[in-house]
Formats: C-alpha cells, sequence, structure tokens
C-alpha cells in the first residue's frame, strides 16, 4: 500500500539542487549522473583549491570559491562569489551575488548584488544593485536601463509614487 | 499578497540587505529634493557620492535618475590619515584623490564630509568639486553651525534617503569628530566660483546647502 511507484515520478516539485564538487568546467554538465533528476538546477562548485587564470564561461549557474584571474562569463546564468573565492577579474552574467572578494568590473544583465562581507572594487554595470549594510564597495555603479527593463525597475522604487525618471530612463547608455 | 505589500519598501523576492536601518532616527531634508529635480531632466547623469557606501541610496539615486553613481567614500580617507597621522597632509591627498576629469560630473553629494575638515583640506576637497562639475551642475553638502562639544564623539553619520524628503541619520564610529564649523562667507569663498542656490538652516542647526556651477548656456527647463 506505501509501497512508492518508482515509474511515476513527481515532475513539478522542485527538489533541492545537489551540487557537483570542484567541476571546474562549467560548460560540460555530466550527462549520466544528472540524468534521474534532469528538472534539477545544475551547480557547479569550484572549490576553494582551485586556482584559475584565463578565461572561464559557462552555460550553468556557477559557485566559485577558489581563485580566478582573468575573465568569467556566464551571460544567462547566476554566478556566485563564495565568502571564500577571490576574483580578478572582468566578471559578465545574468545575476551576480557577491560574498567574497572582486577585483574587478562587474558587469549584470540583471541584478548584482553585494552581500555583507563582501567585496568589490571595480565598477558595477546592472539594472538592479543591491549592497549590503557591512559590504566592501568602491568603484562607480551604472543603473542605466534598457528600454525592456523599464517597467520592471521603475516598479522597485524605492517610493511607491510613479516616478517621473522613467521615460528619460529608457536612454541607451552612454559609458 | 497583501494590499499593503504594494507600498512595499522593496521587492518580495530581494532578502533585506540593509538590516542595520533599525531604529535610527529620520530627519526631515528641503535640500535633496531640489538636488534630485536638478538632475532630473538630464541624460545619463554621472553622481558623484562621497559619503559611506550606502546600498539603498545607490538603488534610489539609480532608479530615480537612471544615473551612474561613483562612490569615493571619504570618511575612510580621513579615518586612514588619523590612524596615520597625516592630517596636515589631508589637502595634498585631495588634490590627487579624484581622478575623473574636469567637468565630468552631473551631481556630488558631499553630505557632511565638510564638518571633519579643518580649513586647508575642506579648501582643497572643494576646489576639487569645483573642478568635477559639469556646467549647470549641482553640489548637496550640510555644515553643521554648532561648536564641537568637549569631549568631542568621534562619529560620522551615514545618511541613508527613505525619500526625497527624509533622511535617515545612522551613526557608525569614526577616527575623528566633527570640527569647528565654517561660517557662511568661508563657505561660500571654499566653492567659488559656485553659487549658493538653496539654503536652509534645518531644526538640528544643521546648514543645507546646494551649489549649482554656472550654465554655459541656459539650458530650458532648469529647475529650482
Amino acid at each position: 500500500m506505501w509501497k512508492r511507484d518508482e515509474a511515476v515520478k513527481p515532475t513539478s516539485q522542485p527538489t533541492p539542487a545537489a551540487p557537483v564538487a570542484s567541476n571546474v568546467q562549467p560548460s560540460a554538465p555530466v550527462a549520466q549522473q544528472v540524468e534521474p533528476r534532469r528538472i534539477e538546477r545544475d551547480l557547479v562548485n569550484i572549490g576553494k583549491s582551485v586556482v584559475i587564470k584565463g578565461e572561464l564561461s559557462g552555460s550553468e549557474d556557477l559557485t566559485i570559491e577558489g581563485q580566478v584571474e582573468g575573465k568569467i562569463e556566464l551571460k544567462d546564468h547566476l554566478l556566485t562569489i563564495g565568502p571564500n573565492a577571490r576574483i580578478k577579474a572582468q566578471v559578465f552574467a545574468k545575476t551576480v551575488i557577491v560574498l567574497g572578494e572582486v577585483n574587478g568590473n562587474v558587469s549584470a544583465s540583471e541584478k548584482v548584488e553585494i552581500r555583507d562581507g563582501g567585496s568589490v572594487d571595480g565598477d558595477i554595470v546592472s539594472p538592479r544593485v543591491a549592497i549590503a549594510e557591512g559590504a566592501h564597495f568602491r568603484g562607480s555603479v551604472d543603473m542605466q536601463k534598457k528600454a525592456g527593463s523599464v517597467s520592471t525597475t521603475a516598479s522597485s522604487s524605492v517610493k511607491p509614487a510613479p516616478a517621473p525618471a522613467v521615460a528619460q530612463a529608457a536612454q541607451p547608455a552612454a559609458h | 499578497m497583501a494590499f499593503s505589500d504594494l507600498f512595499s519598501r522593496r521587492r518580495k523576492d530581494e532578502p533585506d540587505l540593509d538590516t542595520g536601518a533599525a531604529k535610527a532616527p529620520v530627519h526631515s531634508t528641503k535640500v535633496l529634493a531640489k538636488f534630485i529635480a536638478s538632475l532630473n531632466g538630464r541624460n545619463s547623469p554621472v553622481l558623484l557620492d562621497l559619503g559611506s557606501v550606502t546600498g539603498s541610496n545607490v538603488t534610489f539615486f539609480g532608479e530615480r535618475l537612471g544615473c551612474k553613481i561613483i562612490v569615493e567614500d571619504l570618511s575612510k580617507d580621513i579615518d586612514r590619515a588619523v590612524k596615520e597621522k597625516t592630517i596636515p597632509e589631508l589637502p595634498a591627498h585631495f588634490a590627487r584623490r579624484f581622478s575623473q576629469p574636469d567637468a565630468s560630473v552631473d551631481g556630488i553629494l558631499c553630505w557632511d564630509v565638510f564638518d571633519y575638515l579643518d580649513k586647508h583640506a575642506a579648501a582643497a576637497l572643494a576646489k576639487q568639486m569645483v573642478r568635477l562639475l559639469k556646467p549647470d551642475g549641482v553640489v548637496l553638502a550640510f555644515f553643521n553651525t554648532l561648536e564641537p562639544k568637549e569631549p568631542n564623539a568621534a562619529i560620522y553619520t551615514k545618511h541613508v534617503v527613505v525619500d526625497a524628503a527624509h533622511l535617515q541619520y545612522r551613526p557608525y564610529p569614526a577616527a575623528r569628530g566633527k570640527q569647528r564649523p565654517f561660517q557662511n562667507r568661508d563657505i561660500q569663498r571654499m566653492f567659488e566660483p559656485l553659487r549658493i542656490t538653496e539654503q536652509f538652516l534645518l531644526k538640528s542647526q544643521q546648514r543645507e546647502m546646494l551649489f549649482r556651477k554656472a550654465g554655459e548656456a541656459a539650458p530650458a527647463g532648469a529647475g529650482a
């Protein structure tokens, strides 16, 4: 009666993702391991002891705990820079969450978050930026919105009153 | 979804990152709205913030003005100078501190940084402000009018924008207390050739000032 029917697996229920430890090549997911749980989000970790010099690009979410020097590009994915990570690189991603140290410019198409204890020395370009109370930041923040993102970003304005700056926010970036 | 959620300050999917916001006092401000109005009509303005990094301020100005914000926290420079006992060198430090080119900034948020500087350092900093400011650019600055108490508490104030009319004052430890207040004429001289276009003396005995650099050509519909 209580025996689980192995043939019918729940498909809509999100399960916590299990990270694949120390996979340095985020663009090459391990097909056999992932197959039974195809719905899970792929998470790749770069461990504390890993040092990468050069260009790092991929098509899945990535967490870095080690050191990277050069360039990181995850255009449509989340990049988490862990508390132990030391990055000296130009960073491009959809969303960037910083808990460690970044020396270099950070560019995100969606959002950049510097959390408590995180540090960024460089310029940030992103339509949404959140800097926590205990975070370190030195550089500039460019939040100029692209035409498509105006309505969503304006809705998160601090004041509930309609923001008058919406029209000019649609201007293309000049910097 | 509750009705109040529509007016909540943050998005529901965002964590509350400014946890220190809790119970610091909120003060009204007259000059901030004028500052914002001055920058509102500009195409991709550049803002220079000399205060400590405040995430919600970055969000506020970024979303209100669609601007680029450069954060240069001068309180750290002052702290370093105190620790290294190089306060007399602050004027020279400020003279080479800002790498931005002349006339490259539309607005400068000085907050109360001048309260922590002596006359020479303040003059050197003001000179840099004038250099960096674009024609018709604006500077917001607060000046204490009271003599510092003895013993002088070493506390900085983080000015967190609640809205265009209110600021939350969040104190945090400093290496140096406020210095003697500047006279109006001293301030005027320091910032020459900028004009003081707005000046308010608040109940807290703080002077709020808005400076403006003369425009090259009169722009249509300038604020204030």
